[in-house]
């Protein structure tokens, strides 16, 4: 089997491993992986899609990668029940483009719709709707899971094995190999959002925007927020909240294709910055002018990219750090804790650590996944340039998250320890027991799981 | 795994007790939990370190490691990371031995030559191997800037540092394309219990100013660096000093 070195790392482009990644036609058949499987020795094997998790989930150092971008089949779209059966290497971004016509809306999406069905089901990842629709594990009917012994099974979230669906939502690819799965979709009238933009003046606006009631109104909604300048205009933010929007809302000119793809990208951005652009004073610039650009108004109808994808109109925007590449601090923390979270947000602005792409969002009700990240409450998420002293100000960060009962996203995280994960997660020995039992010997292993001492 | 903000994991000193090395593993102990390993001969110099470096948050492993027994380093190495992947390495010991007897008694010479360089070489293999296998980490190797040229007073211990330098120098290259690091450290005088009691240099310096170095180049991936950093300008400018002068200069 040819079998290539490469080295890996994550969507910060920081900490890179070493491993045997296994591609193309060496992944297409069952067969083929589980042969990987019984060969992958020691370091184990991992399966990666698009490898946008930020840290260390889809990479396994001296051990096996398997990529299963290679794995893209669409099996089945049904318009009427929304179900579409699918391989776990397809893009959100593929299905997107193959269910629109049918009139169905992926259930969940990320920031980005470069990521496969496989990562967002090992991620449990989320989006603006979690208020509304909940997480990805909440939309797959079932999934076929390759084990260690080489075995598949067919998984239901309530089926006789929903202990290891639920333990392979949320479970970065360490309870096996996600092969295939039924996702469903959102039935819906058009491509497009009917959207509420404004902007408020500090914090205590931005939090009463999302506690007033008034998120209820949308199905999606989330901010922007400023964390850099501080006093008066602290955590001033701009919010886009919305729904999908219904024909009799779209104008004439959109009604004549409503179910159109309509999702630009302007340029992709090469890998030319030098590190140190990513400052206080260009980010202080960039932040001003994305805050005023946003308007106070009602019901404008936008486009996939406008009202969800603004970065994407920048291919491959992560190379804007520099080759020292970025971290991305993503938290939660429950409501009643708002205190001390405004504290939080405080002290990030006046840290020095200067953040420009910072999402503010109110989470609603998880789900039964023990590793899901969600959870009622304040999430966070800001991205720092890597610089001294980072490592420390994100450990003072984490005491405080898990003092508050709050704890950090593995999509996200690429520094903290296995003591302050394990707290944060409280019920990560029940996820264990079912991975373990699954899993005895630790096949299934990557550089976070070593680091944060998940797996045998 | 070294983390995103250059913090490990897990870290092996071989000579667990080597002042610089410690100070390096208290360093990274300020940016959150490690485990240590220490690799020397068992003593109570070692289970102070061990001691020490427990107090100070490790966990800390021991395994039995003379640099002088060239027979045991693969499995004094194989040990070591039996508890788990190393993330970082540190070749720390070393001695510098009496420079005069040095180079006029054939045993005094040959005892620099096996710790300084043997082992230093012998265990850089056994380490590469280890590395290799579990797809990442970052080596470091203590040089000094005696490797850089020759002086009169210890060209004994210079040689083989010289001869260290250059392995490891040599296996940054042949490590590069494996996603792991080395990284050759060239302090200057150092005050330590090695050289306690000698008149220290211009630019001389600690080992905790050595450690902050250490883990800096390890964040960075900088494969040479210098201690203090100054020192890569003046150590630039002496090799090319001619021979005449150099033997004059009061160094």
């Amino acid at each position: 089997m040819p079998r290539s070195q490469m080295t890996l790392a994550g969507w910060a482009r920081t900490a890179p491993s070493r491993a045997t990644v296994l591609t193309g036609d060496d992944v297409a058949s069952d067969e083929a992986l589980s042969e990987a499987i019984a060969t992958a020795g020691e370091r184990g094997v991992i399966a990666r899609g698009l490898g946008r998790s930020y840290g260390d989930t889809a990479q396994n150092a001296g051990g096996l990668v398997v990529d299963m971008t290679a794995r893209d089949r669409v099996h089945a779209v049904d318009a009427s029940t929304g179900l579409v059966d699918l391989d776990a290497g397809v893009s959100l971004d593929r299905l997107m483009r193959i269910a629109l016509p049918f009139g169905l809306w992926v259930p969940v999406l990320p920031g980005t719709r470069q990521v496969t069905i496989g990562g967002a089901i090992a991620n449990d990842i989320h989006g603006k709707n979690h208020h509304s629709h909940g997480s990805f594990g909440d939309h797959v009917v079932s999934m076929d899971l390759l084990l260690a012994s080489g075995e598949v099974r067919r998984l239901e979230p309530d089926g006789p094995e929903a202990e290891l669906f639920w333990a392979t939502v949320g479970g970065i690819g360490l309870t096996g190999i996600i092969l295939r799965a039924t996702i469903r979709m959102t039935h819906t009238e058009t491509a497009y959002f009917v959207a509420d933009t404004e902007r408020t003046a500090n914090l205590d606006e931005t939090i009463e925007r999302f506690s007033d009631g008034s998120d209820e109104a949308y199905d999606y909604s989330s901010a922007w927020f400023d964390s850099i300048s501080t006093g008066s205009k602290l955590g001033r933010a701009a919010l886009g909240r919305g729904s999908l929007a219904r024909l009799d809302e779209l104008p004439a000119k959109l009604r004549r294709d409503p179910l159109k793809f309509d999702a630009p990208t302007l340029l992709d951005l090469p890998d030319v910055f030098p590190n140190g652009l990513a400052n206080k004073l260009t980010f202080s610039a960039i932040g001003e002018l994305y805050y005023r650009k946003t308007k106070n108004e009602r019901g404008q109808i936008q486009n996939l990219t406008a009202f969800y994808h603004p970065l994407d109109l920048f291919g491959d925007w992560n190379r804007a750090y520099g080759s020292k590449g970025f971290l991305q601090y993503q938290f939660i923390v429950p409501l009643d804790a708002e205190a001390e979270f405004r504290a939080i947000i405080r002290d990030i602005a006046e840290s020095g650590h200067v953040s420009f792409l910072n999402v503010f969002k109110k989470f609603g009700e998880g789900n039964r996944a023990p590793l899901s990240f969600p959870m009622p409450g304040w999430n966070i998420c800001v991205d720092f340039p890597i610089v001294d002293g980072l490592g420390a100000f994100c450990r003072s960060l984490d005491e405080r998250v898990l003092a508050m009962g709050g704890r950090l996203y593995t999509a996200k995280d690429s520094r903290t320890d296995p003591a302050t994960f394990a707290a944060m997660y409280p019920r990560l020995d029940e996820w264990r027991k079912v991975r373990d039992a699954a899993d005895p010997d630790g096949v299934f292993a990557s550089d976070m799981s070593r680091r944060l001492r998940l797996t045998p | 795994m070294i983390d995103a903000v250059g913090h490990p994991t897990s870290l092996l000193l071989l000579g667990g007790t080597s002042e610089i090395g410690l100070a390096t593993a208290e360093r990274y102990l300020e940016g959150g939990p490690v485990r240590v390993v220490l690799a020397g001969r068992q003593s109570p110099r070692l289970a102070d370190a061990a001691a020490r470096l427990t107090r100070a948050g490790a966990t800390v492993e021991t395994v039995e490691f003379d640099a002088r027994d060239a027979a045991v380093h693969t499995e004094a190495v194989r040990k070591a990371f039996a508890g788990g992947d190393i993330d970082v390495a540190v070749v720390a010991f070393g001695v510098l031995g009496d420079q005069e007897k040095a180079w006029q008694d054939i045993d005094a010479a040959v005892e620099l030559a096996e710790v300084n360089y043997v082992a230093a070489v012998s265990v850089g293999v056994a380490l590469a191997t280890e590395f290799r296998r579990q797809g990442h980490g970052h080596l470091v190797a203590l040089s000094s800037v005696a490797a850089e040229r020759a002086r009169r007073s210890n060209f004994v211990y210079g040689s083989t540092k010289a001869g260290l330098d250059a392995f490891y120098t040599g296996l940054t290259e042949a490590l590069r394309g494996e996603g792991i690091g080395v990284t050759v450290v060239r302090p200057g005088f150092v005050h330590t219990k090695m050289t306690e009691g000698l008149s220290p240099a211009p630019l001389s310096t600690t080992p905790e100013a050595v450690a902050d170095v250490i883990v800096s180049s390890v964040a960075s991936g900088r494969e040479q660096a210098w201690a203090p950093a100054p020192l890569r300008f003046v150590m630039s400018a002496l090799r090319h000093v001619p021979r005449p002068i150099f033997r004059r200069l009061p160094l």
